[in-house]
Parts: C-alpha cells; structure tokens; sequence
C-alpha cells in the first residue's frame, strides 16, 4: 500500500479569495504576524501496490487533467508517501 | 421546429427554466441526461445553471467528463450551438471549448441581482437578435463569477471581438476586463454568468420599463438561435 500526495496552489498571479477570507480571520484570533494566506488543496491517492515511476507518472496526468484547472491553478507537486504507522510510535513519520 | 437539449447534471438547478424559456422563444425543449450518449438530434444544446455534482473539485470540473459532454464537444466543435449559463459557463470553461476559469467573487459572497450587460457583439448564434452596444437586464446569481484568464488571453478575446457580454455599471464580482460572456472564434458557442432563463416571460423578470418584473430580454438568446439556425439552412 502507497500513497501518492497531489498539492495544487492557485497560480500566484490569481487573486486568492479563500485565503483573503482566512487572512482576514487570523488576526482577530491574535495571529497578526502573518501578511498573507493562500490557501490551496492536498489530495491523497491510494494504489494497493508501491508507487511506481509510472503510478507517479499517472499521478501528474491525473493532476493537470482533473484535479487541477492550469488556467487558475498549479500542481506544485506529485510525490508517493509511505503510509505512515499512526498506531506505532516507534515510526518517526514518513522518511522522505 | 428547432430542437434545444437542456442538460441535467446531478445537481443542476435551471434545467426547466431553461426548457421552459426555449419553449416561450418558439423553440422545442428536449431534456438530455448527463448520462446519455446522444443528442437525440437536438439542433442546439443548452448547459443550464445549478451546482453539478454538487461542484465538488471546482465548478464544471467533474460535469465536463460527463458521458453527455463527449458527444457535446463534438457537436460544439462541429458548429452546433451551444449555450453555457453560470454552472454551464464553468463547464465550458472546464471543456476548454472556451478559454478562461471562473474563481470566486471576489467580496467572497454569493451574489444575487438584476444585472445591466452590454452585448457586444451579434456576431454568435446566441446573439444574433440583438444589435452591438444594446443594453440587457438578466439576473444574476452565483458564488464563483469572476472571470480570470491570462493577459495573453484576454487580449485574444479583445482583439478578436469575442468578448459578449460586459458588466454595466458595476462589476459584480471582479471579473476581469468586466467580462460577463465569451464565445469561441466560431461564434457557436457561448458562455455567460448571468441567466437569461430567468427573463422570459411577463410577471416573472427583471423590473423594466414596462413594468415590475416584466424583463424579458433573455428571450432574445434563443430565438437568435432559432434564426441563425434558420438563416443557415436557406443559405
């Protein structure tokens, strides 16, 4: 079992009203050192078998075709996780 | 009689506005489900306004892999006449059969109004019954109208007179260059935000100069199509 980790941001040039909407909320709650927040997707892809070179590569294909739109969007980046053992706290996280 | 298939999507919300208003301009509605392969020889196809597949990934992202929208991109790029309202714009978007996203407003907040436009252009098929520079009342309703595409873009939309539909007065949403509708090079194919479904008949429009809620100047977009459709198949 693996886990491919897609991580999509809106293109930097694309006004980010989910993240004006959280920046505007940050400083209420006494958060005021941060200037700005831009607030982007993480999709998590299960394949039962390792991640392959080409379980990644159909990873990117899925990413630029469905999960994220290139007009507004950049996939910043296509990467396989090993599944992290939660129950076992002798795993220190994920190794790379 | 021109026949007009209306797409319903999981989640769509104006397909019998849509029909209903199709019937008003002389035209024959026909209900396509999302699931079906054929047009069931519809002459026109309309991509009518709601949240399909509850708008989940982003707006249209989903709808625009939709076994209907295969056949329907074809047909677009075969010249048939294809509207995309609100929803139906972002599916559009999403088919690259026009360019551009829609993003969320930019106040952030859903949106619902009697929207002035300024069409144009009557150089497409949903147009053609207007004259350039005429002024409309549709309403408006959404959460994620603001246009966006790249300068580059834009200055395509611009130089090749395919923007349709301006803002007036205020632009309600932070869509660049104040754009409300597109349409692809062709002229068949056209998307806009606001709703000329909802715009059809007397007593339940825009307030106009004839009277509370007596707007019908949305009627206009179907029987354009009805004579482009006319006018090409004497020519």
């Amino acid at each position: 079992m693996a886990r491919v980790i897609v991580d999509i941001m809106p293109k930097p040039e694309i006004l980010d009203p989910q993240g004006k909407a959280v920046q505007g909320a940050l400083p209420r709650l006494g958060f005021g050192q941060f200037q700005a927040v831009r607030q982007g997707k993480r999709f998590e892809l299960e394949v039962t078998g390792p991640a392959t070179a080409e379980v990644l590569a159909a990873a990117h294909q899925a990413a630029v075709t469905l999960l994220s739109n290139p007009v507004i969007e950049d996939v910043v980046s296509v990467r396989a996780e090993p599944e992290p053992s939660l129950e076992d706290p002798t795993t220190q996280g994920p190794a790379a | 009689m021109i026949r007009f298939g209306v797409v319903t999507f999981p989640g769509t919300l104006d397909d019998r506005d849509a029909l209903r208003a199709v019937r008003l301009a002389g035209g024959e509605g026909v209900s396509l489900w999302h699931g079906d392969r054929t047009l069931h020889g519809c002459d026109a196809v309309i991509l009518p306004g709601g949240f399909s597949y509850g708008d989940y990934l982003r707006a249209g992202a989903i709808a625009r892999f939709a076994p209907v929208m295969e056949t329907i991109i074809q047909a677009a790029r075969g010249g048939m006449p294809v509207l995309g309202i609100c929803n139906g714009f972002q599916v559009l978007t999403e088919s690259h059969l026009l360019p551009g996203a829609m993003i969320k407003n930019n106040h952030r907040a859903f949106i619902c109004r009697e929207q002035p436009l300024r069409v144009e252009t009557s150089q497409t098929a949903w147009t053609s019954a207007f004259s350039p520079g005429q002024e409309i009342v549709i309403p408006l309703k959404n959460q994620d109208g603001q246009f966006q595409a790249s300068d580059r873009t834009l200055a395509e939309l611009e130089a090749e007179g395919r923007v349709v539909f301006r803002y007036q007065g205020w632009n309600p949403n932070g869509s660049r260059h104040d754009i409300a509708g597109i349409t692809n090079p062709a002229g068949n194919v056209v998307g806009l935000m606001p709703h000329p479904e909802h715009a059809v008949e007397p007593g339940f429009g825009p307030d106009s100069a004839a009277g509370a809620r007596a707007g019908q100047d949305g009627l206009g977009f179907f029987t354009s199509v009805i004579n482009w459709l006319s006018a090409g198949a004497a020519a």
